[in-house]
């Protein structure tokens, strides 16, 4: 039979997520899906299974999980310290970048994200229904998610055992250093030299009004060009457009942003660095920089070799003294090696 | 004073996955013929197989956008824009509402909590406000800031007002709502600063179905005045799943 994940305690800034709902913004309808795909990614890649299932995304405080019912499987993406406790009490801190078997009763407090955002991945993938063709949460339009909400105390999800021997990444995953790359656009027009160079060369620091929707930046002031305004007939705009309403403060869009806007877009954060945009946040600071269609499409075999170099060199648990170790020893190693992604090159994960 | 529509539509760039393809500047049906033009175009070149690359297209007021696949084989965008542009030059406006819907209204003054203080700033009494309503034929341009909240133009001289001052940070559900030369529906609670005048009993949008959204770009709406007590009875079968979409549907427009 499958367990179950229970939450004991929902943490905040959870949320369940895919790669998001495509197909329906002519509608209204937002993307959502994973704030990193990349990450998300990384995750389910530790439990040897597609990269696009449905996991648990943590922007501030993570769960805490208790297995019911039967041993069940999850993986640990980014930069948080869980701790485990098991029947007996007896609690211990566990390295993230790994799957881990909870047996039933024990728990698992995942604690802070330290930086940036983060994934557990279920076994077998959470399994809620899919609503317009994704699990991802919309909480503003009641979508995906449990009942078009963030999870709750006492919440269960179905969680699977997993097969064969734990897996363990030889590293954390790193995204790129430096600054987000955008493509001028579509109202580059709009901003006079001496606006174009304030963006590319000054520091914007994320404020408090940062969420999945968007984040709120604070730096030198974007005048628009006289005549030409900061409002324009409303049109479609996407996740990593660079909004300048008429105070000239941008706003960078998320996720969860609307499908529709009427204010002028300087430029757009290639798609190779959205995943790294997810990590900012209130009190990060953000540069831009310009590039050119060739160099964003670069970036993208750049991001997709970084991720494949990492799913290759995922493999066995190393020892650590816990109880599987002893499972691994009995001889189960032979199925930790890896694994190569096909066309791995140019895979990105959000084909 | 409206420009006319711009023949020569042209490319912006919205990041490396996507193109504006602007028809012109004016909100018109003119423009918004085109823009409906090409998404038909694309529809059509779909469905025998072409185009692969786009994922999606999303419709405004004088825009179609249109949305690549990324890789990291190519630029699947820019290899496309030609083809696009040429599409956009060449595929015919689409000047036929999509589909024609005669909606339920009511303006009950629990509903609308603006209309009122609307009818007076316009020297209007709340049946000639009723009467205007009821009078027009609303063009939807677009679906956008909530799912499936309509921005219908096509709102008389006679109602323009421009938002209020101060956005409500509530407005119930189902309200309808004008401002500027537009009318809406919320489809959710939310905040919003659009003039409340009536509400309607049908919630316009359902994801439990694969075509979730009643009202499409391009779809005309004819708002019918009822009472408070149809609007109950409405509530109640709408809640339980027992008003059906088409019946709504005004015949003769039902022709897609």
């Amino acid at each position: 039979m499958s367990g179950f994940v229970e939450f004991v305690d929902a943490g905040a800034g959870v949320s369940i997520q895919d790669r998001g709902r495509t197909g329906h913004r002519d509608i209204g309808v937002p993307l959502a899906g994973a704030a990193d795909p990349v990450l998300l990614a990384c995750a389910n890649a530790l439990l040897a299974q597609a990269e696009d299932l449905a996991a648990l995304e943590v922007v501030l405080l993570g769960p805490v999980l208790r297995a019911v019912g039967a041993p069940i499987r999850l993986a640990l993406a980014g930069d948080i310290a869980p701790r485990l406790t098991r029947e007996d009490g007896h609690t211990q801190p566990i390295e993230p970048w790994r799957s881990l078997t909870l047996q039933p009763g024990e728990v698992l407090a995942v604690g802070p994200c330290r930086s940036g955002i983060a994934y557990l991945a279920l076994a077998g993938g959470v399994d809620v229904p899919v609503v317009l063709g994704s699990r991802s949460t919309y909480a503003r339009a009641g979508l995906g998610g449990i009942d078009g909400r963030a999870p709750r105390a006492g919440d269960r999800l179905p969680c699977g055992a997993g097969q064969g021997a734990q897996r363990q990444a030889a590293r954390p995953f790193a995204h790129a250093t430096g600054p987000m790359r955008v493509l001028p656009g579509p109202q580059d027009a709009h901003f006079d030299d001496d606006a174009w160079r304030l963006f590319l060369h000054s520091d914007y620091r994320v404020t408090r009004e940062a969420d999945r929707m968007g984040l709120r930046l604070q730096g030198p002031t974007l005048t628009h060009r006289a005549g030409l305004g900061a409002d324009i007939v409303s049109e479609a705009v996407v996740p990593g457009a660079v909004q300048v309403p008429g105070a000239g403060q941008p706003i960078v869009l998320g996720v969860d942003a609307q499908t529709i806007g009427g204010y002028t877009k300087i430029a757009t954060v290639i798609r190779a660095d959205l995943p790294r945009l997810a990590h900012a946040r209130p009190g990060s600071v953000l540069r831009f920089r310009a590039v050119t269609r060739g160099e964003a499409l670069a970036a993208r075999r750049e991001l997709a070799a970084l991720l494949n170099d990492w799913m290759s060199r995922i493999g066995p648990l190393r020892a650590t003294g816990e109880p599987e170790e002893s499972a691994l020893r009995t001889g189960n190693l032979i199925s930790g090696m890896i694994d190569a992604r096909p066309d791995a090159d140019c895979t990105l994960p959000w084909d | 004073m409206d420009a006319p529509s711009d023949p020569y539509p042209r490319l912006h760039p919205l990041g490396d996955a996507a193109w504006i393809v602007e028809f012109g500047n004016a909100i018109d049906e003119l423009t918004h013929a085109r823009v409906m033009g090409l998404a038909q175009a694309l529809a059509d070149a779909k469905a025998l197989g072409l185009w692969r690359d786009v994922v999606e297209w999303v419709p405004a007021y004088t825009t179609l956008t249109v949305h690549f696949g990324v890789s990291g084989l190519g630029d699947a965008a820019q290899d496309a824009a030609d083809a696009l542009l040429a599409l956009a030059r060449h595929s015919a406006p689409l000047s036929r509402p999509g589909r024609r819907w005669r909606l339920p209204m009511c303006f009950d003054a629990e509903f609308a909590p603006d209309l009122d203080e609307l009818a007076k700033a316009r020297d209007l009494s709340h049946e000639q406000v009723v009467a205007l309503m009821t009078g027009t034929a609303f063009r939807v341009y677009m679906l956008g800031f909530q799912p499936g909240f309509p921005y219908m133009g096509g709102l008389p001289a006679a109602l323009e007002r421009p938002r209020r001052a101060t956005p409500r940070t509530d407005v119930p559900e189902r309200s309808v709502a004008v401002a500027g030369r537009m009318c809406a529906v919320y489809p959710w609670r939310s905040p919003g600063g659009w003039h409340l005048i009536g509400r309607t009993p049908l919630a316009l949008f359902n994801a439990a179905r694969s075509d979730p959204a009643w009202l499409h770009p391009g779809d005309e709406v004819h708002w019918v005045a009822i009472g408070r007590a149809r609007f109950d009875e409405l509530e109640r079968a709408a809640a339980v799943g027992a008003v059906q979409r088409d019946a709504w549907l005004d015949e003769q427009g039902s022709s897609t």
